[in-house]
């Protein structure tokens, strides 16, 4: 394997992992992607919205990167090229074993105008994280965020769990950072409205809530 | 100087960019000066701030149990 030549975004511990698996020391690849495992399966699965699934690409997808990994140009850092190739993976599944769901889906990917509205603005009563501890919440906080389309899920896992910055989450999803913001904001206030009355839905229930709601 | 007033309407359309420092200062000061005296406002700035805490806590979609193991059984095969 030749070494990528320019190097702009690359931190010099993968620089030096990148150059020993392009020069034939193969076992560098495992220490070079253990940091983003979770990081590539997350990208897959919330495309996919299956475990199995989601498993399996992210599988495919890490192991592109090894066959592929001299083309990789150094323009973008290694993270984003992996979310990158993880991300089409993904998308050519779902193309593939879905083919009716994913062009309904497609269908509604159009960016909505207007400005959207919350529904709730009782008084936020916080959800603590430490009640993710339990997997019941935690099952919860997912299903929410699967229940947002895909252009919504997309820029959550990007920004929110993952951290990705705006401009890379940008070239990921092929769409302009003004783009990008606007479906952050517009997920960001559909999960709030879904999560308004707890993590468990029981918030509904409690009187003092009742109370400071407007309906 | 006094800080020029903001609808409810712009700050919803601001709250996530407020959240995440992608505004102006003038523009933050005049959303903080509606949070002081708009409890719907904050309510939805309490709740997306909990909410992105949240989902970034890294406690969701974590890998299933032996998919390190899995993959570089993968990789391994690929050498």
């Amino acid at each position: 394997m030749s070494m990528p030549q320019a190097q702009p975004q690359l931190d010099s511990n993968e620089a030096r992992l990148i150059r020993r698996v392009c020069d034939g020391e193969t076992e560098a690849f495992e220490e070079l992607v253990r940091p983003y495992e979770r990081l590539v399966y997350v990208t897959a699965i919330t495309v996919l919205r299956n475990q199995a699934d989601a498993e399996e690409v992210a599988q495919e997808a890490i192991l592109k990167a090894f066959s592929n990994l001299s083309s990789f140009r150094a323009e973008s850092k290694f993270s984003t090229w992996l979310v990158q190739i993880t991300y089409n993976e993904a998308r050519m599944r779902l193309r593939k074993d879905r083919r009716d769901l994913y062009e309904s889906l497609d269908n509604q990917q159009s960016d909505v105008d207007g400005d959207y509205w919350p529904r709730d603005f009782a008084d936020w009563r916080a959800i603590p994280s430490e009640l993710l501890e339990q997997n019941e919440a935690r099952q919860a906080l997912e299903n929410a965020i699967n229940s947002l389309s895909q252009m919504y899920r997309e820029v959550v896992m990007l920004r929110d769990i993952q951290d990705v910055n705006i401009k890379d989450a940008s070239t990921i999803l092929g769409v302009s950072e003004g783009t990008v913001k606007t479906r952050l904001h517009r997920a960001r206030l559909l999960l709030r409205d879904a999560l308004a009355p707890g993590i468990d839905g029981r918030w509904c229930t409690s009187q003092s809530y009742q109370k400071v709601r407007p309906w | 100087m006094a800080t020029i007033e903001i609808s409810c309407v712009e700050v919803w359309r601001e709250v996530s960019n407020y959240l995440g420092g992608e505004i102006s200062g003038e523009l933050r000061e005049r959303m903080q000066a509606h949070f002081e005296v708009c409890k719907h406002c904050t309510a939805v700035l309490d709740g997306m701030r909990n909410v992105v805490g949240l989902v970034g806590d890294g406690k969701l979609f974590q890998t299933p149990e032996g998919f390190n193991k899995r993959l570089y059984k993968k990789i391994v095969a690929r050498r």
